[in-house]
């Protein structure tokens, strides 16, 4: 009726209900195939410059990077802001990792060696930058795999976070593919494995300010602290000689 | 009244590059351009072009190879001086001033000598030299540059018996070009003196038939066809002859990947990648990268002795 407007109620950034969560979802997936939806345009509309196959390599991995890192990043973000259900957007970012790796990956294969197989194997074999992009990638492909619910079940909770937790490695070959195929200037790279440093080392810290809530909840339990620390310290003081 | 021409129109604006490739051609097919002026044939001769004194004769050393076209050749560019992307040249280079400009030969030679750039605009009769250029980092192009041999002006100084190599210093003006340090500024580059003197090198002052965009290395480069891109130095300042083998600046960032002499040559790989393959730019598939870059005619007598996997 008139009020219903008024009964809705306000939107609350920390708890979307689930149309909401189910339209950021389509809007993200949107906004997700826009750089590669450009460089199709970029292509066809010849703005890709005066060598458009390296400028899609080079752009499909820029991108699979920024993904890789936004993926990275959801996890310190819904701790920090207690925005829980950006957890249901990380599958999707998760999968575009691999969907912009993939892309690089064939951008190689076809356009830039044209399925010189040959060459190919050396490269792999021969160039660290080479070795190391490929070995992320292929390790990309069992996370994509594993992504749905009923792997997800299949796997287990605990052994398919195992599993995913690889992610963190990846990220590290896929910072050093960069790193080793630049000429001279690293700034770029830098950039990239600074922002990775950090969204790693967030959890070190998240861990460990866990550790030690959990210490304080134990002593909460167990009586004033600074009891226990005491009679602890005593002992070991008087059995030095 | 009298309607003048804009003199603002480049030659390569007038005439489509395919018929100017064309034209190249036939000239080059007719015996050069001492007999196509005999048939006042049309572009036997250019007008000279705002900027660049004097006719433009076309060389007898330019390839028969389709020029790149001219607007992939002044937007796809590394001068590390106006950042790293190869777009960023065409963005940053208008901010480069090249006039007034001198370049300073001295060193080891009789005469040493600052040049004021009008005078080597006019220091020997301008060529246009149609060379291939290839990249160390495996990509090529063909251009049509203006210019004339290094020889000419090595010559006007009078080199002592006692110089070996040529070092080129080239500008390094922080007002206007990066302050990171990607590479040892100002950018160093270096030649033995037999190659420095050899016909096919060419200090370029213009490019397709007219003054050199700043994105190429204005107002004067090196072109040295045989070897990786990064030799031919651009934007040149100072012209300094040695009895050491200069220090370059690729070679002093990367010792065991950007050799001394960098001679193109498809069995010596970049540590990290193959250089048995080239994209020129405009074509899709690879294609072969022939050993000092299919100069190999002229210059491969300058290495004989040389192991060229040692001295790469």
């Amino acid at each position: 009726m008139t009020t219903t407007a008024l009964n809705r109620p306000a939107m609350n950034v920390r708890n979307l209900t689930a149309p909401q969560i189910s339209t950021l979802k389509a809007l993200l997936f949107l906004l997700c195939l826009m750089p590669a939806g450009l460089l199709v345009k970029g292509f066809f509309d010849d703005a890709l410059g005066a060598n458009p196959i390296e400028a899609i390599t080079h752009a499909t991995g820029e991108w699979t990077l920024r993904f890789l890192l936004i993926t990275l990043a959801v996890t310190p973000l819904r701790k920090l802001t207690h925005w829980h259900w950006l957890i249901r957007l990380r599958r999707m970012l998760g999968l575009f990792t691999f969907f912009y790796a993939l892309l690089h990956f064939l951008t190689y294969v076809v356009l830039d060696q044209f399925f010189d197989g040959a060459a190919i194997v050396l490269d792999v074999l021969k160039r660290p930058y080479i070795t190391v992009g490929f070995s992320a990638f292929v390790l990309l492909i069992p996370l994509a795999v594993t992504s749905t619910n009923a792997m997800v079940r299949r796997l287990g909770g605990r052994r398919w976070q195992a599993l995913h937790r690889s992610v963190y490695g990846i990220a590290i070959l896929g910072v050093m593919h960069y790193w080793w195929l630049v000429k001279s200037d690293l700034t770029q790279p830098i950039l990239y494995g600074l922002v990775l440093a950090a969204l790693l080392g967030f959890r070190v810290w998240w861990r460990n300010e866990e550790r030690k809530a959990q210490l304080a909840g134990k002593f909460a339990m167990e009586g004033p602290p600074g009891v226990k620390i005491n009679q602890r310290i005593i002992p070991i003081k008087s059995q030095t000689p | 009244m009298l309607i003048k021409r804009p003199d603002d129109i480049r030659p390569s604006e007038i005439t489509p590059p395919a018929v100017y490739a064309e034209r190249r051609r036939f000239l080059q097919l007719s015996g050069a351009g001492a007999a196509a002026l005999a048939l006042g044939g049309p572009g036997a001769l250019f007008a000279a072009p705002a900027g660049l004194p004097g006719p433009i004769a076309p060389s007898p050393l330019s390839t028969l190879e389709e020029p790149t076209p001219r607007k992939d050749v002044v937007s796809y560019n590394n001068y590390y001086e106006f950042g790293t992307d190869k777009r960023d040249p065409a963005r940053n280079a208008h901010a480069l001033k090249t006039r007034p400009w001198t370049v300073t030969v001295d060193g080891l030679v009789g005469k040493p000598r600052t040049f004021d750039i009008d005078e080597i605009l006019k220091l020997a009769p301008l060529e246009e030299r149609i060379y291939r250029l290839r990249c160390v980092e495996a990509w090529s192009m063909v251009v049509p540059w203006v210019g004339f041999p290094l020889a000419a002006l090595l010559k006007q100084v009078d080199p002592l018996g006692s110089a070996k190599y040529v070092e080129f210093t080239t500008l390094y003006d922080p007002s206007v070009m990066s302050r990171l340090p990607v590479l040892d500024w100002p950018y160093k580059e270096g030649l033995r003196l037999d190659e420095a003197m050899h016909p096919l090198t060419l200090m370029a002052v213009g490019l397709y038939g007219d003054v050199l965009p700043n994105q190429n290395g204005a107002p004067v480069r090196l072109v040295v066809p045989w070897k990786y891109g990064f030799k031919s130095a651009k934007s040149i300042v100072r012209i300094r002859l040695t009895d050491t083998q200069p220090n370059t600046a690729w070679n002093d960032a990367g010792p065991s990947e950007y050799g001394f002499y960098s001679n193109v040559n498809p069995d010596v790989d970049h540590p990290r990648w193959s250089q048995a393959k080239e994209r020129r730019i405009g074509e899709f598939l690879k294609r072969k990268t022939l050993p000092f870059n299919g100069y190999a005619d002229q210059v491969a007598g300058l290495y004989a002795g040389m192991d060229l996997r040692a001295q790469f």
